[in-house]
């Protein structure tokens, strides 16, 4: 008959402290019976079933009748989520803020167009395991620092080598845009370094495009590497990314890109609420930068962080939310669960961190929605999993493979356990 | 010795009337220094604030005034300067000065710390306390910055170095141009004091509270060298304790400073005078109380340059507001009954210094105090009544002349007499040349009309369509360039020949040509606008957030789902009532006579939220980390009452934090407990309990790990050396402690702190990682006999929660950090959840300013990591910092008697979907949803309506500033 399983224990308790091994592939079906079906577009079918195989999700049904197949794994599940998805983040790039040695995102220079993340990506991270438990499957590996910081790559959370992470390579160049309004510091001293510093880097930052875009487009025997990465931007190949945070710096650094033939993405968009018309009319996505912050000005609303996606969503701009270095990202699902106590509906939430992650990211087409025909990259959870008092992931699949969510921390909380409490 | 001093000049002066003046220098030459008599006639005579004589004489000779009144017989062989019309004022008296004496030079910094004085000899051991140090050694006349002062009213400056902590003395000194033997009125006044540490190199202190704990270190120094029979010579206190019977004067950076430095005064029975800075109206009442006199620039901010909203944006409402309220300070001020004097110190403008003062005067500052603040206020506090500030017999012939009442605009000062001595400050009786005259020049002949002052001559055509005429004054001569729409034009000099003037020019071939404007009458006067005088109303300030919420009201909170975070657990559908700042009623049914009924149906209420580890609200500095021991700061000296953070956190359901100094040495200051009853001064914010507490820390940041190449040295670089840190503190405590049973003592702050911790009147809080140093501090502290209260952050407490358990220590910590640097790489989220099962006090602390707007949030996760029931994770937030603080008999719960420190959810309150509707702190609300809504409409009007003002200013053509963002500094431990 049915061969049901609810919960398989895959590591034993003393385990060693390391990251768990990459898994195979399910052998058979899954049939998943879900009580709450989050098909990560708006919709949620209660008492639904979702069937996958070989990786791909082949059927979703309403009901929560389950065909009898034999040959099905069957797994319960109070709520199934595509797995979510963390742009903008250095996990697998930095290990330990503070130690020099472990730190492989900002390359010296200000143009690093030809540095690509990717190849930096550690896949024994001790950070991976801890950000899948919570539900993180896909990630954008991106670079820091400088004008121009290099190129991102989009992976999947359980793999060997960044070969068999990757997912979508050299997905995006990042650029940082100038800051264009001045500063003072508490003592009333301005920064004389805004003078005409703009200006330059502007003009820099038009060199270097106007340079690209006539090496693209052929003629030229000598090769310039910083120049080569730029091939996929102007053929719409590769996006750009530019993080920027103040209106003016977002209307500059895009109608910049539109004489390029380019749409950028926003990222981090502080001031994004100030524009959301100009975002609009141009197609500009965002993606938010920790909304668990402060406002940046003394008298703005003391929510505008938390409430900076409900003013998107209702713009009608594309958005999607990250948080910063690596660590922190295993809390992007609270900062979505945050953003309902100010105003999104929790599906649109949800969606804030996976299909519109996956759409502003270009991986769409496989990831962020539980669709037929899509990557079976999805997770498990026994309660909401945007509110930490009840969010609780208990399995996960990355193109189908069965994740393990042990983590180093679990290990330890098991370890200590058994030292006050014998059972 | 002052007083001695001080009786000696007064008989010299007095004597030294009609005595032969003796010359103390050599003379090249023969002697020529006929001073003779000088009267004054015909003036309006300002003889004090309070004196107006018409018709007045002045007699001066020596420098001294031998005369005054209106019926004064004239001494024969006087010199009379008729005044007629005239006015004559007392100069004025700046006490905020650096006039004549030599600036401290930056000295090259050198990398790595310095930990000792540079300066070599028997010195006070901080480059930043000098007392030694005496003005008068370095002071050399300035003939053009006694002129620039002069110019302005200035007769007399008190003069000091304005370097370091602890600055020495200063002089008073007349703005004369004569030598530097006869312009020093006294060449040793004031003890000088600041905050600020200067030219010194030395790390310590690198903030605010540790300038302020050095400073309080040096007076109980002082006191001690004065008393003690010490083996040590020390020559800075005994310097200082020469000069300390003489007042002290003291430079404050902002209003809280000021307040901040007085209350240093009052511990040591000193009544400082203090420097303000034109913020005084932020908290009027508390510079009131203060009682201090303050020394006040007029310096008013420019407006912004605010055209484009989105750099208006970037300008705070309290930047904005500041242009508003600055030119009412003084009038605020006045009204508040403070006794003020106004000083050129400080001023980023002095040419600013008159408009400033008119538009004081137009803001309602009577003119009589404007003079006060100018000439008998100062003269008071220099102690010399009897001999300058008023024009009164006996005095100095320190004097003005002005064209009239010096406090309208318009006027001007002609004559600035200093000690007798005449200086001109414009060319007033040289020749008039007001008048209408007819010119001939080629074929037609025009009309040129001079008015204006006669010194600064204004002329033009008339009418103007014909050309215009240029003119200045020089030596008795006009120069002036004519020229006419007919493309014709003339250039040269002229003077004045009888009623007419005698113009010199050239024709085209170079040859000199005469012409003769003829006098045609008197001149047409210049138009004055009119200025009606409006009555001004003195615009309110308060803090951007502050509620003007009744503070005496009471509250019924009805059929709320109730966490009392004490025996009662959770209790459905309950009423709360409020009332005199305490929980009057907890039950079914309650009812509110005359007060507030809040319907809380559906809602939650639970006690405020205690935030045990945080650094919020806090001013210029949060560490003193530049000795390993710094246990005499105190960051109760430094709460920022003005951080918008607290308003944030109160709207975040926080009620009580616990602000603590970082973590950047082992032994780090005490700490601050406040309530965020945003709006109100810091003093008041502070909660008032007996048991005091202490920062300490472990690990990386203590032995400086991450502090790059250059930090190497200090003692400890590793754990095995933090340890020996605290066992020498405790070790030299403990002798101290022994040592304080004997008279003659050095009061220690350092040592006190430690010592109080040893009689179990302070209690520890401790940064803490990794369990080796935990244990270690436990085994101390055991060994000494005392207890750790609490460790904070305390990431591998769940490697030790045994023993933890076993000292009895409390545990605050984060719910889920990590990853930020090597010692936290064990540290794990079901660490708050293994302590607390252990049978630890575990509570969840923010440590950053966002995350402990949502401690709610950050405590939820001790249930999703470790399936902590949900009423406990909020008595991880509530009840359990109480308890670690010592104040769970006051706050932390829901039941009678308690604080109403209470928020209100719209939610579950461990959701992250549930915000606070309603905060009340001792039953008075702070935050409140409705409230916050309102409140952003009424900043963004505010904003815009001061936005437009800046605007109309700067299309008036005053100068503006460029708009920028200020950055605020945000503390974390680390910083």
């Amino acid at each position: 008959m049915k061969k049901i399983i609810i919960g398989i224990i895959l590591i034993s308790n003393f385990a060693k402290a390391q990251v768990p091994a990459p898994s195979a592939i399910e052998k058979s079906p899954v049939w998943i019976l879900a009580g709450a079906l989050h098909i990560g577009n708006g919709k949620v079918y209660t008492n639904a079933s979702l069937r996958f195989d070989k990786g791909i999700i082949t059927a979703i049904d309403t009901s929560h009748a389950v065909k009898d197949f034999p040959d099905h794994i069957i797994v319960l599940a109070k709520h199934v989520y595509a797995g979510l998805i963390a742009p903008n983040t250095t996990v697998g790039l930095n290990e330990v803020d503070a130690i020099r040695s472990t730190r492989d995102y900002h390359e010296v220079g200000q143009n690093n167009a030809n540095v690509r993340s990717l190849i930096a990506y550690n896949t024994d991270s001790k950070v991976i395991p801890t950000l899948r438990s919570n539900g993180i499957l896909l990630a954008q590996i991106t670079p820091s620092g400088g004008f121009i910081s290099g190129n991102s790559s989009v992976v999947q959370m359980d793999a060997w080598n960044w070969e068999d992470a990757a997912i979508k390579v050299d997905d995006a160049m990042h650029i940082n845009w100038p800051r264009m309004t001045l500063q003072y510091s508490w003592n009333g001293e301005s920064s004389e370094a805004d003078k005409g510093q703009i200006d330059k880097a502007i003009n820099a930052m038009s060199e270097i495009f106007s340079n690209a875009k006539s090496y693209c487009n052929g003629g030229n025997l000598e090769v310039n590497l910083k120049l080569e990465s730029f091939r996929g931007i102007f053929n719409g190949k590769k996006k750009v990314f530019v993080h920027a945070d103040g209106a003016r710096e977002i209307i500059s650094s895009v109608q910049f890109m539109q004489r390029y033939g380019i749409t950028p993405v926003i990222v981090g968009g502080n001031e994004s609420h100030l524009v959301t018309k100009f975002l609009r009319e141009n197609k500009i996505a965002v993606v938010l930068i920790r909304t668990h912050n402060l406002p940046s000005l003394p008298e703005d609303d003391i929510d505008l962080p938390y409430k900076m996606p409900k003013i998107l969503q209702d713009s009608g701009v594309l958005y999607c939310l990250a948080d910063v270095s690596a660590w922190q990202q295993r809390n992007l699902c609270f900062e979505a669960g945050t953003s309902v106590a100010y105003g999104l509906t929790t599906e649109q939430a949800l969606m804030a961190v996976t299909k519109n992650t996956a759409e502003i990211l270009g991986i769409s087409n496989k990831y962020g929605t539980l669709e037929v025909g899509k990557s079976a990259t999805l997770i498990v959870s026994d309660g909401d999993i945007l509110d930490m008092k009840s969010s609780k992931v208990t399995r996960a699949w990355i193109d189908g493979r069965p994740i393990d969510l042990d983590n180093t921390q679990k290990q330890l909380n098991r370890k200590f356990n058994s030292k006050y409490f014998k059972e | 010795m002052y007083f001695i001093k001080k009786i000696l000049t007064l008989f010299l002066l007095i004597s030294g009337i009609s005595v032969w003046a003796q010359i103390g220098v050599p003379q090249n030459g023969v002697v020529d220094n006929f001073e003779g008599i000088t009267a004054f006639i015909k003036c309006t005579l300002i003889k004090d604030p309070q004196t107006k004589i018409i018709n007045a004489t002045l007699i001066i000779q020596n420098g001294k005034i031998t005369a005054v009144g209106s019926n004064i017989t004239i001494p024969k062989g006087a010199k009379i300067i008729d005044l007629n019309g005239k006015w004559i004022y007392s100069s004025f008296i700046d006490l905020w000065s650096e006039y004549g004496v030599s600036k401290a030079q930056h000295k090259q910094n050198e990398r790595g710390p310095q930990f000792l004085s540079s300066k070599r000899g028997a010195w006070y051991w901080n480059e930043a306390i000098h007392p030694e140090l005496r003005a008068s050694e370095g002071f050399a006349v300035q003939k053009e910055e006694a002129k620039s002062m002069r110019d302005l009213g200035f007769g007399i400056a008190l003069s000091h170095q304005q370097n370091g902590i602890a600055r020495g003395t200063g002089l008073i000194v007349a703005l004369g141009d004569d030598s530097e033997q006869k312009m020093i009125l006294n060449s040793s006044f004031g003890n000088y004091f600041s905050f600020n540490k200067g030219t010194s190199n030395q790390d310590y202190p690198s903030s605010l509270m540790g300038s302020i704990a050095l400073l309080r270190q040096f007076y109980y120094d002082a006191k001690w060298a004065m008393v003690a029979k010490s083996n040590e010579i020390n020559l800075s206190l005994k310097e200082y304790n020469i000069n300390n019977s003489m007042p002290h004067f003291f430079e404050s950076g902002d209003v809280q400073d000021l307040f901040r430095a007085d209350k240093i005064g009052d511990e040591f029975g000193i009544q400082y005078t203090i420097k303000g800075s034109g913020d005084e109206y932020q908290f009027i009442d508390e510079v009131k109380r203060s009682n201090a006199h303050i020394m006040l620039p007029l310096n008013f901010p420019e407006a912004f340059d605010v055209e484009d909203p989105l750099d208006a944006r970037l300008i705070s409402l309290t930047e904005l507001k500041h242009w508003e309220m600055a030119p009412f300070n003084p009038v605020i001020l006045y009204n508040k009954g403070i006794e003020f004097s106004m000083t050129l110190g400080g001023m980023k403008k002095r040419d600013k210094f008159w408009s400033n003062l008119y538009k004081s005067i137009g803001n309602g500052l009577p003119e009589e105090y404007a003079l006060k603040a100018l000439t008998t206020n100062p003269a008071k506090v220099l102690k010399m009544e009897s001999l300058c500030g008023t024009l009164d017999v006996g005095k100095f012939a320190n004097f003005i002349i002005t064209d009239g009442n010096v406090f309208k605009e318009g006027s001007s000062i002609l004559e600035n007499w200093v000690l007798g001595k005449q200086n001109i400050n414009v060319d007033w009786q040289s020749a008039n040349y007001s008048g209408k005259y007819k010119l001939a020049f080629g074929d037609s002949s025009y009309t040129i009309n001079i008015n204006g002052k006669p010194w600064q001559p204004k002329a033009e055509l008339q009418p103007k369509t014909k050309g215009e005429i240029k003119l200045s004054l020089k030596n008795g001569f006009i120069s002036y360039q004519l020229t006419l729409k007919n493309g014709k034009y003339s250039t040269g000099t002229g003077y004045k020949s009888a009623n007419n003037i005698t113009l010199i020019s050239t024709d085209s071939l170079g040859n000199p040509i005469t012409l003769l404007a003829i006098y045609a009458g008197p001149e047409d006067g210049i138009k004055d606008s009119v200025k009606k005088k409006n009555e001004v109303l003195i615009p309110r300030y308060s803090m951007p957030w502050q509620y003007n919420m009744p503070s005496n009201q009471s509250y019924l909170i009805a059929n709320a789902t109730v966490w009392t975070c004490g025996n009662d657990g959770k209790l459905e559908n309950t009423d709360v009532l409020i009332k005199d700042g305490k929980i009057s009623a907890v039950g079914k049914s309650l009812v509110n006579s005359g007060g507030v009924k809040i319907d809380g149906t559906g809602m939650h209420l639970t006690p405020g939220i205690i935030d045990e580890h945080s650094h919020i609200a806090i001013s210029k500095g949060v560490n003193e980390g530049t000795q390993s021991i710094t246990s005499e700061v105190r960051i109760e000296d430094v709460v920022n009452a003005k951080d918008v953070n607290i308003y944030r956190q109160v709207a975040g359901g926080v009620t009580t934090s616990h602000l603590l100094h970082g973590s950047a040495n082992a032994i780090g200051g005490q700490t601050a407990l406040i309530k965020l009853k945003y709006g109100e001064a810091s003093e008041k914010l502070k909660f008032p309990n007996d048991h005091r507490f202490i920062k300490f820390a472990l690990g990386e940041n203590v032995k400086q790990s991450n502090w790059g190449d250059y930090n190497t040295v200090r003692f400890p670089q590793t754990r095995m050396g933090v340890e020996q840190v605290f066992q020498d503190g405790f070790t030299r405590a403990k002798a101290y402690g022994e040592l304080k049973k004997t008279p003659g003592y050095r009061t220690d702050l350092e040592l006190e702190a430690l010592l109080e911790i040893l009689n179990a009147k302070r209690f520890i809080t401790c940064h803490s990682y990794v369990q080796s140093e935990i244990n270690m501090l436990m085994h101390l502290a055991d060994s000494l006999g005392f207890k750790v209260n609490t460790f904070t952050h305390i990431l591998e407490g769940y490697k030790v929660a045994d023993k933890m358990k076993k000292h009895g220590v409390a545990a605050s910590t984060f719910s889920d950090w990590w990853g930020y640097k090597y010692e936290v790489v064990d540290a794990i989220p079901y660490n708050p959840g293994i302590m607390q099962k252990v049978g630890i006090l575990t509570g969840i602390n923010s440590d950053d300013a966002e995350m402990g707007r949502r401690l709610n949030q950050e405590a939820a996760k001790a249930i999703m990591y470790s399936g902590v029931a949900e009423i406990d994770a909020l008595n991880m937030v509530t009840i359990n910092p109480a308890k670690m603080l010592h104040i769970d008999n006051k706050v932390g719960r829901i039941s009678i008697g308690m604080d109403a420190d209470l928020v209100l959810w719209d939610g579950q309150p461990l959701s992250n979907y549930s915000k606070p509707q309603t905060t009340w702190i001792d039953g008075k609300i702070y935050f409140d949803r409705q409230e916050d809504l309102k409140k952003r409409l009424d900043i963004s009007k505010e904003r815009q309506r001061i936005i437009d003002d800046m605007i109309k200013a700067k299309k008036k053509g005053e100068a503006t500033r460029k708009a920028g963002k200020t950055i605020e500094p945000e503390y974390h431990c680390e910083d």
